[in-house]
């Protein structure tokens, strides 16, 4: 028996049965299309830690915090602990061989600092407020679009003097979104807790690659745009992309010793001078390096903190490692989730498949008759299984990139799915192994039936 | 050589323990060319014949020899093979199926041996000339009525040049005189030359054959009946070479 005659008369069965069919494809097209749109939401989940990894300054970058609490071993020393100091600093730039852009600075984090930032009656918080070193440029992946980085003299000489990003100059001189001009303030006084800081320079506004493209065609269609504004306002505010990039665009950076010298020493607010530094950052030229780096890095420290181990490194590693675990994590979730729907797809066909060689006793019995062998009927019975799922599988890739189409438009986010072949591929190849499974028992049911009976079969 | 040569053939069911002897030592010589009918009431035996003689059953125990070969513990798949080759059936029900086409339908066995589809359309159109069913290739079984649908089966029965056509109460369906047109049809493929076995319970029927054998119990009855001897007047005068058991 030939093979288009076999698939031919699949067809036809299923074509006799066009609802019943449907209905037995729905569970393969919903399979397929939950395969493969999880595929895609993890896939663009991918995409954007990444985006975000590279854009926090990528693998090469380790960075040393204070330990929020000692070994258990010297817990008795915690009141000799010096911290993390300007000692640490040179020290390593000295004996540190595999680091180097060795950066301190002095952050206050967060919204909950008490850092405010004002200017003629508006003002905000920034995220990130640090005193530090022009390398924090180069670690932090930061370019300055406009003006300058402040430099060696601004430190040497402790000058009020800030670089800021586009989201503090949006809070407090206007969003180039709304005037409909970019507002470039060099040279303008800002008041940051009360202190008067000269703006020198101005981050470029960093984005997703998806917002980019966003906003690349919202400038195309202007009067959209408006419209799209107002829709995406009325939902709670603009939205600002991935918490990296509204992190580095709402930064503020001083000079170190600016830091230390108006906001550490002792004012009216700080009774006691606080010469710690939050993070110690520096760069590796190799990755394959990272663990010797580690080791000399902490040797050195291990030294200028007489054997008090009261700091901790943080590498990108750990990030990256968790972006791969958590990837592999939402993969087996979702494709667990997927595979289930497949199953239950095919526990559909095997049903139907089940009640179709029923309703079909006696054709059976006369393609026996006639000279059909086990092997014919068998095989005509895997094959209409295998069709239905085919088919089933091919409306699942459809309906798949409907159902992305539609996971982004309800619930917008930096991490467009990405639908990719291979899941395609993998989704379709699992549909027709999952005919062929379901249509196994059928078939060998049909196969064995004796012809007599069958015949006989009313 | 006779076409068929049948030895001591039993066929023993088991029905809830119960042992049932459906053929109970059989033996039967077919020659080829011959028209012959077996008969006997429902439950003696003569469908269990047919599907043994047909390939569709294997006996219990003795042998089968069918065109020279002896076909001895074959496996299902050797007996399809067998019966798609050597075997032609019409039943009482027609057994056309419903969803396929009468050509469709014809072209059914060689679906099976493999032929292509030009030759199985050629084969199939030959076929249905022979029994007057060639404007009906592309209708329904459904739109045909039982004399035609069974037409169509005999078509198919032939089409693969079967040694043997086996006839289960060919005109069980249909009313007399259609069932006579069917008989018609039947004696004029003996005339040209095909080995025909008609299988019935109606001694009318089985009286156009020349060649007649009861079965009852399971076994084949001494001397077919007296009074149905003379009626044949179609015979083509082939040996009585039935070998009743002793």
């Amino acid at each position: 028996m030939d093979f288009g005659n076999i698939v031919s008369i699949g067809f036809k069965e299923i074509w006799a049965h066009k609802f019943r069919s449907l209905l037995t494809m729905l569970g393969i097209i919903l399979g397929v299309s939950s395969l493969v749109a999880m595929s895609a939401l993890v896939k663009g989940m991918e995409n954007g830690m990444r985006e975000a990894l590279a854009a926090i300054g990528g693998l090469e970058k380790i960075r040393i915090q204070p330990a929020s609490e000692l070994p258990v071993h010297q817990r008795h020393l915690a009141d000799q602990a010096p911290g993390l100091t300007m000692l640490d600093v040179y020290a390593l730039q000295q004996n540190a061989s595999l680091v180097h852009t060795i950066t301190p600075s002095i952050d206050v984090w967060g919204w909950g600092s008490r850092t405010v930032i004002s200017r003629r009656g508006k003002s905000t918080r920034p995220h990130i407020f640090s005193g530090t070193w022009p390398g924090a440029l180069e670690l932090n992946e930061h370019v300055v679009e406009h003006g300058r980085m402040f430099n060696a003299l601004d430190e040497e000489q402790a000058r009020n003097v800030c670089v800021i990003g586009t989201e503090i100059r949006d809070d407090l001189f206007g969003d180039p979104e709304q005037t409909g001009r970019e507002i470039i303030p060099l040279g303008e006084i800002i008041h940051i807790n009360q202190q008067p800081f000269v703006i020198v320079g101005m981050f470029q506004h960093y984005e997703s690659a998806r917002e980019k493209r966003e906003r690349d065609l919202a400038r195309l269609r202007p009067a959209a745009a408006v419209t799209n504004a107002a829709l995406s306002r009325s939902w709670g505010g603009r939205r600002r992309g991935h918490f990296v990039f509204r992190m580095k665009n709402d930064t503020v950076y001083i000079p170190l010793s600016t830091m230390l010298l108006k906001f550490r020493s002792v004012t009216g607010t700080n009774s006691l001078p606080d010469q710690r530094l939050s993070t110690l950052q520096m760069r590796i030229d190799d990755i394959g390096l990272l663990e010797p780096a580690l080791q000399q890095v902490r040797n050195v420290l291990m030294m200028t903190h007489q054997g008090i181990e009261d700091f901790s490194f943080m590498t990108q590693e750990d990030w990256a490692d968790e972006i791969t675990a958590q990837i592999r994590n939402a993969r087996v979730n979702r494709g667990i989730i997927a595979v289930i729907c497949l199953v239950v797809g095919g526990i559909g066909i095997m049903n139907i498949m089940l009640a179709s060689i029923s309703e079909r006793v006696r054709e059976i019995g006369i393609r026996k008759a006639v000279g059909a062998g086990t092997g014919d009927v068998f095989v005509q019975i895997l094959i209409e299984s295998l069709v239905i799922a085919l088919l089933g599988g091919l409306a699942g890739l459809v309906v798949s990139a409907l159902l992305v189409h539609g996971i982004a438009a309800i619930t917008p986010s930096d991490n467009a799915p990405v639908i990719t072949v291979a899941s395609m591929a993998v989704a379709f190849a699992f549909s027709a192994g999952t005919g062929i499974a379901a249509g196994l028992v059928p078939a060998l049911k049909a196969a064995r039936l004796d012809p007599i009976q069958a015949l006989r079969y009313e | 050589m006779a076409l068929v040569e049948l030895r001591h053939i039993s066929k023993v069911y088991r029905l809830g323990g119960e042992e049932i002897r459906a053929l109970d030592d059989v033996s039967l010589d077919i020659a080829s060319g011959e028209f012959m009918s077996i008969i006997g009431p429902s439950g003696s035996g003569k469908s269990t014949l047919m599907h043994i003689l047909g390939c569709l059953d294997s006996p219990t125990c003795g042998t089968l020899q069918l065109d020279g070969t002896l076909i001895h513990d074959a496996s299902p798949r050797q007996l399809a093979a067998i019966r798609n080759r050597k075997i032609g059936f019409v039943f009482q029900f027609f057994n056309l199926l419903p969803k396929l086409g009468v050509l469709q339908n014809v072209e059914l066995p060689m679906v099976y041996s493999g032929l292509s589809a030009r030759q199985r359309r050629e084969r199939a159109m030959e076929a249905l000339r022979l029994v007057g069913m060639e404007n009906r290739a592309r209708h329904r079984p459904s739109q045909l009525s039982g004399g035609q649908q069974q037409r169509a089966a005999i078509a198919r029965a032939l089409v693969n040049n079967p040694r043997l056509v086996f006839a289960d109460e060919p005109t069980g369906n249909l009313d007399s005189h259609t069932g006579e047109v069917i008989l018609e049809l039947f004696r004029q493929l003996n005339r040209e030359g095909r080995t025909i076995i008609l299988v019935t319970h109606d001694p009318e029927i089985a009286a156009v054959t020349p060649r007649r054998i009861e079965i009852r119990d399971g076994k084949i009855a001494p001397e077919a009946d007296a009074t149905l001897a003379g009626t044949a007047r179609f015979g083509t005068g082939a040996p009585a070479s039935a070998a009743a058991a002793p």
